[in-house]
């Protein structure tokens, strides 16, 4: 049974003919479409490295058919920088040593943009790290981890309100 | 993971049909199945996407002055919607200390009801277990128990029920509307999820084919916003199942308990409502010994299944730890730590 899904993939339409329907959105990123930014660790929604946005909403890939995301917008780590310019969580997770190993970064990366687009948390780091803790961290980087997303979450706030005025 | 037919209905009557089958389930999100398949724990032949049928992602206010909540709105929807958190602050607490933001991001209303138990040995298809395959026996009795039921279990199955959504929801008289292969009809959430008795495989009253497509509350259900709180003993601070849990709504009038709503969670293979413990407060002006003594009650059934005896006191230093907390008033908005009992609130009872 081939079943036809078309997705848009940082921006790119991609059409993609699945022979198998057990093709998690996950696998179809890292093995089909060369995507292998986004990271497999647990592969059972525990861990959080393969976070991506999904119509601009932060999910678990590992746990999303890939069948069942047809028509679907999705962004990876691949597709948050602009050129050669990085997008401000990326820079705030480098000037706070937000990482050791890096294994889970683009995950986290992922989720701190999903975590900010969701406004939930504000400038209070316990709700920062609350709103984080789908993302483990082996390497036990969380503190540069919330004071990267905390920063960004400032500069990307300042950038929005210099646009308004 | 075995291999199956996947089929997209674009109606509710089209899915009723297609799920009916032997062999079939409905995949929403998939955060509870797909990680079932991976371990080959569920292994359905069907998997019937429900994910684009049309009106079931929708909160509706009714007429009535109840609420109606879509089968597939998601959790973090639900929890984020400001009329919504306001009128049933406990569900939202619920809601938010329930998995990962990732999780709550995708994961849908009626998916979380009818998640299944994260018993190891249900998951360990190595060990016995009657819930996965019936009559291989219960290797979890003589193992790792210490966080399995201490209320309704069987000599089959001490396995309990994880949701923490369902806890607040059983509390308030939550509705569950099925669509089935005879029509549209509706149960009490607490008349949903069965007991395990010498069947712990029939989890719920759902037949074949039928379709959760709407929750609903009563209009009554938003009179105790004003002192509802839910509160979870877990593991670790987040982004792990209860314990043990409890949901309380009081309706205060003068200083007196006019009605009560208390019902627990981890403690059973279903959201346990406790009545008793309801009766006793009602009337009563609030304070730690009524309190205690409605705990009491609400664990007077309750026996160890194994090496859990400790949850039958720490489930009843819960429920009076959660009664203060609603007592002293629903917070202006879902504290930092969700439900956590770590949480800094003026007054909270440190030792329990």
């Amino acid at each position: 049974m081939n079943l036809s899904i078309s997705l848009t993939v940082n921006g790119v339409r991609r059409n993609v003919e699945l022979d198998d329907p057990r093709v998690t959105l996950l696998d179809l990123l890292r093995e089909r479409l060369d995507l292998t930014g986004t990271k497999k660790g647990c592969d059972r929604g525990q861990c959080g490295a393969c976070t991506v946005l999904v119509n601009g909403r932060r999910i678990n890939s590992c746990l999303a058919l890939a069948v069942s995301h047809d028509g679907a917008d999705i962004l990876t780590i691949e597709g948050v920088a602009r050129g050669n310019e990085l997008h401000p969580v990326q820079a705030a997770f480098i000037a706070h040593d937000g990482l050791q190993c890096g294994f889970c970064t683009p995950g986290q990366i992922m989720s701190a943009i999903g975590l900010i687009e969701e406004g939930q948390a504000g400038d209070d780091p316990e709700r920062v790290r609350e709103a984080m803790s789908g993302n483990l961290c082996r390497c036990g980087a969380y503190s540069g981890i919330t004071e990267a997303v905390l920063d960004a979450q400032r500069s990307l706030t300042d950038a929005k309100q210099g646009r308004a005025a | 993971m075995k291999n199956f037919d996947y089929v997209r209905p674009a109606t509710v009557s089209d899915a009723v049909a297609a799920a009916a089958e032997p062999g079939a389930v409905y995949l929403a999100a998939g955060t509870n199945l797909l990680d079932l398949m991976k371990g080959d724990v569920s292994r359905p032949t069907r998997l019937v996407d429900v994910t684009r049928l049309p009106g079931l992602d929708r909160i509706e206010r009714l007429p009535d002055g109840g609420i109606r909540i879509g089968a597939l709105v998601r959790n973090a929807d639900l929890a984020h919607d400001a009329g919504f958190a306001r009128s049933y602050p406990a569900v939202a607490e619920a809601l938010l200390s329930g998995a990962s933001a990732q999780l709550r991001n995708a994961a849908t209303v009626g998916g979380n009801l009818l998640q299944r138990t994260r018993c190891g040995y249900f998951f360990d298809i190595a060990s016995a277990c009657n819930k996965r395959e019936p009559g291989t026996g219960c290797d979890a009795r003589g193992g790792e128990n210490r966080l399995h039921a201490v209320l309704g279990w069987s000599e089959s199955c001490i396995a309990t029920h994880p949701s923490d959504f369902c806890v607040p929801l059983v509390a308030l008289d939550a509705v569950v509307e099925i669509e089935g292969r005879a029509g549209r009809r509706e149960v009490a959430l607490e008349a949903l999820h069965r007991l395990p008795g010498d069947a712990p495989q029939q989890e719920t009253v759902l037949g074949p084919g039928d379709l959760i497509v709407a929750l609903r509350l009563p209009a009554d259900a938003a009179a105790f916003a004003a002192h509802a709180r839910y509160l979870k003993v877990r593991e670790r601070t987040s982004f792990a199942f209860a314990v043990v849990s409890a949901a309380a709504g009081l309706r205060i009038e003068r200083g007196r308990i006019r009605h009560a709503r208390l019902a627990l969670g981890g403690v059973a293979a279903k959201p346990w409502r406790a009545r008793a413990a309801e009766e006793i407060l009602t009337g009563a002006s609030t304070g730690g010994d009524v309190f205690r003594r409605a705990a009491e009650a609400a664990l007077a059934e309750a026996k160890p299944s194994g090496d859990n005896q400790f949850k039958i006191e720490l489930a009843q230093r819960i429920l009076v730890r959660a009664l203060m907390l609603a007592a002293m008033g629903t917070p202006e908005r879902v504290p930092a730590l969700p439900a956590s009992p770590f949480s800094s609130v003026a007054g909270a009872l440190t030792d329990a």
